[in-house]
């Protein structure tokens, strides 16, 4: 068993980058997830790992020093909240353009605009639809846990390295902020490797390395977009990840990721309680979403209530799953506010079973 | 008087200059008389002379020399428009025994840019930065640079630059001098023989200081843009010297103390 801890999600971040190998940390402050940077610099990564973190100017210029540093093969991230996610997405789009490997954080607070510093699930569609310019997919995973938090960034880094595309943890503020017991992974060296695409100094047994998401050729940039698309079509086929609890005997399906799922697992006890026969889908990949899995269930269940703190993002991509074999609805909160399981029971006796 | 043939001249003994090898045979794109293709050559010859290839990481920018990693034969970056130094602060960081430059326009150094090039030099990175003020954007079509001169012609600007309406000319690399971080900051130009001399040198110095760790060493070149300018090549470069000079005056701005 690994080391145990009681920390806040945004410090099992920190703890498990440097314990995942990190070569650097590049941000900004921005609440509510400060705690990733601060934890970073109090622990001296520099000295327990020689992992760089270094306090930007501004989100712009953390995002391009993540290019920077994934350029030259190194294993970089950033963290940041909605605005400032929103902030870096000229540079997510280059660092797909450019296929770099790293790791992106939102620990997302409510919206739109500087909106509230309260959790939220409003940047699905920024995460899972592109959110910058062009055609390109960020892996997306949803922790829902604070052991979630740390296992993701080992997981994250590496899919992106695997597939050379970034990868979001998309958190809340709830998880973020919250203590709970971590167990955490054993430590791993950082990499001495030499990646061969790397621009790391051109040695006389190579060509020159040129790290660029440009060319200007129409039928190379369609080219390279079709490449990027069959990369998509791989990650699709190979790294769903999903959790289902309840599911077997299930009459009616929530389906909800991150904190609401935690709220939607105490709303199926109650609706249990009460003789409903109800199941949680958690979706943990929202990029590559796990679509053929929640068609599965359409042969199972007579409806399916979505359950986000938003005005209903997820909902759409369920909805596109079942291809119309089903009901489905969405209930959700917004501007920082949790829903709670009592309100979740009610909506899907209302716009489900009863519906 | 006996016929001599090109072969008979073209013979190693009568080299009297050779491109260097860190440029590749790509040919320019840029516009006949600009300053760009000398700066890549000043830039590409002491890279060589200092045998840095397999130590060089450069990060080109948006705008004419975007294209920058055709020309040289070192491993580039392609920067977002005015985040190159956000990118070679990483680089350099990560790997500190690299040679990392940068090489910018003055839209992107002076416009977009403008918070990443003073947060870098103040943090005193240890790179290099080469910024081509040529006072308007080329790659666009002519328009208002941040540099561009009080009364001087763009398209965005046509009547003159009005500075009670457009703003004035930001001298960015007085500023830069004037940040604790920075180590070496210089206005050369490329647009005589002797001033491509004196820039080379200064290029040459803002290498090699870089291996001092001391701060960030920084290149202006005052050139010409004759296409933008609308100007021949000849007239650009008096237009520069009776023009661009006065505003941006050549020489050091901060020298190491030895």
């Amino acid at each position: 068993m690994g080391e145990l801890r009681l920390m806040k999600g945004n410090e099992a971040v920190a703890e498990a980058a440097i314990r995942a190998g990190a070569d650097g940390y590049f941000g900004y402050p921005i609440t509510p997830q400060s705690e990733v940077m601060e934890y970073l610099m109090a622990e001296k990564p520099h000295e327990r790992t020689g992992m760089v973190v270094l306090q930007a100017e501004s989100e712009l210029a953390a995002i391009n020093m993540v290019y920077g540093g994934a350029a030259c093969g190194k294993k970089v991230m950033t963290s940041s909240s909605s605005p400032g996610i929103s902030l870096m997405q000229e540079g997510i789009s280059y660092i797909a353009g450019a296929e770099l490997p790293c790791l992106l954080v939102n620990v997302v607070r409510g919206g739109p605009g500087l909106g509230t510093i309260q959790p939220a699930q409003s940047d699905y569609f920024q995460a899972v639809k592109g959110g910058g310019h062009g055609d390109y997919r960020l892996i997306t995973l949803a922790p829902a846990s604070v052991q979630e938090m740390s296992d993701f960034v080992k997981l994250g880094f590496e899919l992106a390295f695997k597939y050379r595309n970034p990868v979001m943890i998309l958190s809340d503020g709830a998880i973020g902020q919250m203590m709970e017991k971590v167990e955490l992974f054993d430590p791993v060296p950082r990499s001495k490797e030499i990646l061969p695409w790397a621009t790391t100094g051109k040695t006389p047994d190579r060509e020159r390395n040129i790290i660029t998401s440009l060319d200007l050729d129409p039928k190379r940039q369609e080219d390279f977009n079709l490449k990027l698309q069959k990369k998509y079509g791989e990650i699709e086929e190979k790294e769903v990840r999903y959790e289902k609890i309840q599911c077997d005997d299930a009459e009616y399906l929530f389906v909800a990721y991150g904190t609401s799922s935690r709220v939607v697992q105490k709303a199926v006890q109650l609706a249990r309680s009460r003789g409903i026969k109800v199941g949680l889908f958690r979706p943990i990949t929202l990029w590559p979403f796990p679509s053929k899995e929640i068609f599965a269930m359409t042969g199972q269940v007579k409806g399916i209530l979505s359950v986000e703190m938003s005005a209903g993002q997820m909902v759409e991509d369920i909805r596109l799953a079942v291809k119309g074999k089903i009901k489905v609805d969405y209930y959700g909160r917004m501007g920082g506010i949790i829903p709670t399981p009592d309100e979740v029971v009610e909506m899907l006796e209302k716009k489900i079973i009863g519906g | 008087m006996a016929e001599i043939t090109l072969d008979q001249i073209i013979q190693p003994e009568n080299l009297v200059y050779t491109k260097s090898r860190i440029m590749t045979d790509t040919v320019l794109h840029y516009c006949p008389g600009c300053g760009h293709g000398t700066a890549h050559r000043l830039l590409a010859e002491v890279i060589e002379e200092l045998d840095l290839q397999a130590d060089t990481i450069g990060v080109a920018p948006v705008g004419c020399s975007v294209l920058m990693y055709n020309y040289m034969d070192v491993d580039m970056q392609e920067a977002a428009h005015g985040r190159a130094p956000a990118l070679a602060t990483a680089i350099k960081r990560l790997m500190p025994e690299k040679f990392v430059f940068t090489y910018q326009g003055d839209g992107d150094l002076a416009a977009i840019g403008t918070a990443e090039t003073i947060h870098a030099c103040n943090r005193g990175e240890n790179i290099t930065i080469l910024f081509i003020n040529n006072g308007i954007y080329g790659m666009t079509g002519g328009q208002m640079a941040p540099t561009t001169l009080p009364d001087m012609k763009a398209s965005t600007c046509p009547y003159g630059r009005d500075v009670r309406m457009m703003g004035n000319p930001l001298k960015i690399t007085d500023i830069v001098a004037t940040l604790p971080g920075s180590y070496y900051v210089t206005r050369q130009s490329v647009h005589t023989p002797g001033n491509v001399r004196k820039a080379k040198k200064a290029i040459r110095k803002a290498v090699e200081y870089q291996k001092r760790n001391q701060g960030t060493c920084f290149v202006e070149i005052v050139s010409n843009c004759n296409s933008g300018w609308k100007m021949t090549p000849a007239d650009a470069n008096q237009w520069l010297e009776e023009n661009m000079l006065p505003f941006y005056p050549l020489g050091d701005l901060k020298v190491p103390e030895e």
